[in-house]
């Protein structure tokens, strides 16, 4: 019963959250203010572990690699179909929830119990307008993240197997090519959208609704990244299921 | 003026208020006090519509908060400046930006004019050089009269302050108590705070709303608060050993 509240009061609020637009102005600069919080601070984390979980993709690869009927143009073709199918979208996604829906939900928390929230809306200004919208806004823009993280993590395992001298980069870069199917980009930016959607909007209603103090606001932002990462791998299921079965 | 008719509110079993019916006065600045729990500022946030009574009427100027539409409600609100207990300042925005903040959201001056206005306020609750502090860098005190000065820089026509002085020592606190009450006096605003400090009531009850168990038990000003028989108001306003004292002393001379 509880679970279907829940449910409830997230959809209702998402009505709330399009409704009785903030001054465009001021929504125009809470865009950018959130860009640079969720988007432009997130970069350098995204591209560190990008990059390296590249390089790891092509380090496994080769090593396992024994047969030697087996073509080293696997690595790349292995490393490419890795990170764009599965690394970049999902689990930069995971990482995501940890860090971006932790910080929504506890920022929303604190908010919840300092009152702000409660000054938002005394003052006639519909508060899950002023303080979501501009959230899920910025985290259109994620699927620029995602590409970046493909971009890196394709460079990180080229440097990997070529500097690593487990393949030459002719071979890598034919690997990339191989069997190359545009579908799975669509598929790929498709997912991350949805993503980016959960991301934006699921903390933002752990932090919204929650009630207590300051325990419970570490407890909430628990729970988000919990539900965060529940929802994006059921998802990720559903869409591979969908577009890819 | 603002006119409260036989309000109820209960959360799941406990009813919190039990038919409150009172009027909160123009240009004076209208207490309502009691023990924690007694229902202030359950009845606080009725008035603000942060809480929908589950009976009864709040009238603003004889037009019932419950029947006006939503562009009504939102006209409203545009009135009110609210004080909260622990400020709800937004921390990530400097003094100036907290204070500019209703002026950005409703008003269509010039930036120029918009600060013009935030500098005016800020001095008139006495704070100068504090423009681009963030709240976290200021004290309580003055954490506090930002706050008044967000409440009334878009010229409200009603004032709520939620224990307005919790948290403060006596001297800020006696500050902070003045300075509502000259505002209120000044701009001519309805007034209302929650609070369950005697000094206040002394220093500014205009009226005086007495809640007990959710139930209104009593309403005057200041001086008949001292003076009345009403058991529940001399249990309230005896229980602090300072106001002990003072009843001993009275009722010595008296004899």
């Amino acid at each position: 019963m509880k679970y279907l509240e829940d449910i409830g009061s997230y959809f209702l609020m998402l009505k709330r959250v399009f409704s009785s637009f903030t001054k465009r102005s001021v929504l125009r600069e809470l865009i950018f203010k959130e860009l640079d919080d969720l988007i432009i601070d997130s970069l350098g984390i995204v591209c560190f572990i990008s990059f390296f979980v590249g390089g790891v993709i092509a380090l496994q690869t080769a090593l396992n690699l024994n047969n030697p009927l087996i073509p080293k143009a696997l690595i790349g073709f292995a490393t490419r179909q890795s990170i764009i199918l599965e690394f970049a979208p999902t689990f930069i996604s995971i990482i995501m929830a940890g860090k971006v829906g932790s910080f929504i939900t506890s920022s929303l928390g604190s908010m919840r119990v300092t009152e702000q929230i409660d000054a938002l809306e005394v003052m006639g200004i519909n508060s899950l307008n002023y303080l979501v919208f501009p959230k899920i806004v910025a985290l259109m823009f994620y699927p620029f993240l995602i590409a970046l993280a493909m971009f890196l993590g394709i460079l990180g395992g080229w440097m990997a197997g070529v500097y690593g001298g487990f393949t030459s980069s002719t071979e890598f870069i034919s690997g990339l090519q191989d069997d190359f199917i545009p579908f799975h980009l669509f598929y790929a930016f498709l997912k991350t959208f949805v993503f980016a959607f959960i991301l934006a909007t699921v903390p933002s209603w752990q932090g919204y609704y929650m009630k207590g103090g300051a325990l419970e606001v570490g407890k909430a932002s628990t729970n988000s990244f919990v539900w965060n990462s529940v929802l994006i791998i059921l998802t990720n299921y559903i869409i591979t299921q969908l577009l890819l079965s | 003026m603002i006119k409260v008719e036989n309000i109820h509110k209960s959360f799941g079993q406990e009813e919190i208020l039990k038919g409150i019916s009172t009027t909160f006065e123009r240009g004076k600045t209208n207490l309502i006090i009691g023990q924690s729990g007694s229902g202030k500022t359950v009845l606080l946030k009725c008035l603000i519509g942060l809480f929908k009574p589950d009976e009864g009427f709040i009238y603003y100027e004889d037009k019932a908060i419950q029947k006006m539409n939503d562009e009504e409600q939102r006209v409203l609100r545009e009135e009110i400046g609210m004080l909260f207990q622990g400020g709800a300042l937004f921390d990530s925005m400097t003094i100036e930006e907290n204070v500019m903040f209703p002026l950005r959201m409703f008003s269509k001056q010039k930036k120029s004019q918009m600060l013009d206005r935030v500098n005016e306020v800020l001095k008139r609750v006495n704070l100068e050089d504090v423009n681009k502090k963030f709240p976290s860098e200021i004290s309580g005190g003055m954490q506090k009269r930002v706050s008044i000065a967000r409440a009334v820089v878009n010229n409200p026509k009603y004032l709520f302050c939620d224990e307005p002085n919790s948290g403060l020592d006596p001297k800020t606190a006696t500050l902070i108590d003045n300075l509502i009450q000259e505002i209120t006096h000044e701009y001519n605003i309805t007034t209302v705070v929650v609070t369950h400090d005697m000094n206040s009531v002394m220093e500014i009850g205009e009226k005086v709303v007495l809640l007990k168990k959710g139930k209104l038990v009593w309403q005057g000003d200041n001086q008949e608060i001292f003076k009345t028989d009403n058991e529940d108001v001399t249990q309230f306003v005896y229980s602090s050993d300072l106001f002990k004292k003072i009843r001993e002393v009275q009722l010595k001379e008296k004899e």
